[in-house]
């Protein structure tokens, strides 16, 4: 059933767009009026044109370097989040009761991490994996392997993505079940009448029905990964050295530490670009992909 | 002659079959178990953590505390600068979820109900904020806020965190009224209800649960932020995940302290999670199974 047009629908938007104007629009604006711009403090700005782009997209400069450095160490983040916490999160989904008191109680207790604060999660993390006061860091050194987040750049890192995988995981397992619950017992009784194995039954029946849930959990997981900056900041604050500094870490570092606006104004707009590309890719091709399955 | 031979095989597979059967109903408890473990202990470090004095988190590793203490606590409890922390933090939240139900209800009816001019482009730009990274707005809000004389309110954080948090909510509750057949709007209108009548004692029960999700994640995605709530207050409004990330910065490290506070963080989402425990798995499919 086609929806009827009616502009007149624009009242019922107007407050929406008027607050989110207010909020995007405007800082927007001053973004990019300090990313043609140098100043030197003072409040003085000298006209700099489309330099701090040419500066930022070439690898060759100080700017460039460090920003596709960043980059680099960014995107591998997201990429690794997503191909831990996507299986992991299927397999958590398919193990969850589908009925019962234990359903509520799981669930209750997968939300929990996603409710705390995200540098109450990096404490969390920091005093669980330190080596002198935390469990986790003690328990793995008592098994004789070097681990020190704060001097070993891989240690760094296998903590910054273990806490993603804790903090992150139940939001995927969360979305599958939502899409599991929405089978019919019929299909699985049609299923066992076939014969069919429990990998048949995934690829043909469950997998299938999770995929609009799954989109979104991908699509949510790449761009909460892609900007995180509380977590690792609080953990290993980008280091060591700038083992873990991402994208989101680096432009703090620039605009309210070095208060170098026009960099960061810069760095800012094609950050935000980035972002944007990927999800409008993906929204094209997710609703694409929906109304091809209506037809 | 098949028969005979499949016998023995055929009276064995039986209880092969229940015991394989047995470890297949056990296995996904296990890894249920396992993974859910996985999540509980740092927790549970942490509050061990929360509950030990220093001088036994220094002075080695202990599994549980050996003199439990409550100190910690009662030094939140009684101290204004921890505890105006979780007010402040309360305040902005509350603020929050109020502006941002209070606009997204009428737009997200607009969006599942009509079609109009731009509504495609709308909703994508809508979402796309959700999908800016806060750090790119850290700095212009600091800006913007201190010129118009919100800078260090509670008001300031809720505006800033509508910038995610209106999207979301359109999102989710569009989903959950597209839901509800349009008849019903039909109905009304030969009835002759006003729409904010219509629309406020019929429609919104109907999507009740729609409206408890969604004000389920506006408080949690303004309860969990740190940057901009940092950025934008200094004394006044200074939220309590501020404050716990100065206090790890002053010079020595006070461990019972800071696990204390972080426990007393969790605390609010445990209490509204089990509120809507029964809606939470639809809605985190954002209304859309």
């Amino acid at each position: 059933m086609a929806k009827p047009v009616d502009n007149r629908a624009w009242f019922l938007v107007l407050p929406v767009v008027a607050l989110v104007a207010f909020s995007a629009l405007i800082p927007v604006m001053t973004v990019v009026n300090y990313s043609v711009q140098d100043s030197f403090g003072n409040n003085e700005f000298f006209w700099n044109g489309t330099g701090w782009f040419k500066e930022l997209l070439d690898p060759s400069t100080d700017l460039g370097g460090r920003f596709l450095d960043a980059l680099w160490r960014t995107l591998l983040f997201s990429g690794l989040c997503l191909l831990i916490e996507v299986p992991l999160g299927i397999g958590v989904a398919l193990t969850l009761p589908r009925r019962g008191w234990g359903v509520a109680a799981s669930l209750v207790l997968l939300a929990l991490p996603l409710l705390i604060p995200w540098n109450v999660v990096g404490t969390i993390w920091q005093v669980f994996a330190r080596r002198d006061i935390g469990l986790l860091g003690a328990a793995v050194n008592g098994l004789g392997i070097e681990y020190n987040y704060a001097q070993s750049p891989l240690a760094a890192w296998v903590t910054v993505v273990a806490m993603d995988v804790w903090h992150w995981t139940s939001l995927v397992v969360l979305l599958c079940y939502a899409g599991l619950r929405a089978i019919p017992d019929a299909y699985y009784q049609a299923a066992k009448v076939d014969g069919a194995s429990s990998w048949a039954v995934f690829r043909a029946i469950q997998l299938p029905k999770m995929q609009r849930v799954l989109t979104i959990a991908i699509l949510l997981r790449f761009m909460d990964s892609f900007m995180i900056y509380t977590e690792p900041f609080v953990v290993t604050g980008g280091g060591p050295g700038n083992a873990t500094t991402f994208l989101s870490i680096d432009l703090v570092k620039i605009a309210l530490g070095q208060f170098d606006l026009g960099k960061a104004a810069a760095m800012s707009i094609v950050y935000n670009l980035i972002v944007l590309t990927v999800c409008w890719i993906f929204f094209a091709t997710t609703t694409r992909s929906q109304s091809e399955a209506v037809q | 002659m098949s028969g005979v031979s499949l016998a023995p095989a055929a009276m064995a597979k039986p209880r092969a079959a229940a015991r394989s059967g047995a470890v297949r109903a056990m296995a996904p408890r296990l890894v249920l178990g396992l993974y859910i473990l996985f999540l509980l202990v740092p927790i549970y470090w942490l509050v061990n953590m929360s509950l030990k004095t220093n001088l036994e988190i220094n002075s080695g590793m202990t599994l549980w505390p050996q003199n439990p203490t409550l100190e910690h606590y009662r030094r939140i409890f009684t101290d204004p600068s921890w505890y105006n922390g979780y007010l402040n933090s309360l305040t902005y939240v509350a603020l929050n979820t109020v502006i941002s139900l209070a606009v997204a209800l009428p737009a997200a009816y607009a969006f599942s109900r009509y079609r109009f001019l731009g509504d495609k482009h709308l909703f994508f730009w809508l979402l796309s904020n959700r999908m800016a990274p806060p750090a790119v707005f850290a700095l212009p809000f600091f800006q913007l806020y201190s010129a118009v004389g919100l800078f260090d309110t509670p008001w300031a954080v809720a505006l800033a965190h509508c910038l995610f948090n209106i999207p979301l909510a359109v999102w989710i509750l569009e989903g959950f009224m597209s839901g509800v057949p349009r008849e019903i709007d039909e109905m009304a209108a030969i009835d002759g209800w006003s729409f904010p009548a219509f629309f406020i004692r019929h429609f919104l029960p109907l999507v009740a649960g729609g409206v408890g999700v969604a004000a389920f994640f506006c408080f949690m995605f303004s309860w969990v932020e740190l940057l901009l709530a940092r950025t934008l207050t200094t004394v006044n409004a200074k939220p309590i995940v501020a404050t716990m990330t100065r206090t790890v910065s002053a010079a020595g490290m006070d461990w019972g302290l800071l696990a204390a506070a972080g426990v007393l963080t969790i605390i609010p989402g445990a209490i509204v999670i089990w509120f809507v425990r029964n809606h939470i798995a639809r809605g985190f499919a954002l209304g859309r199974v």
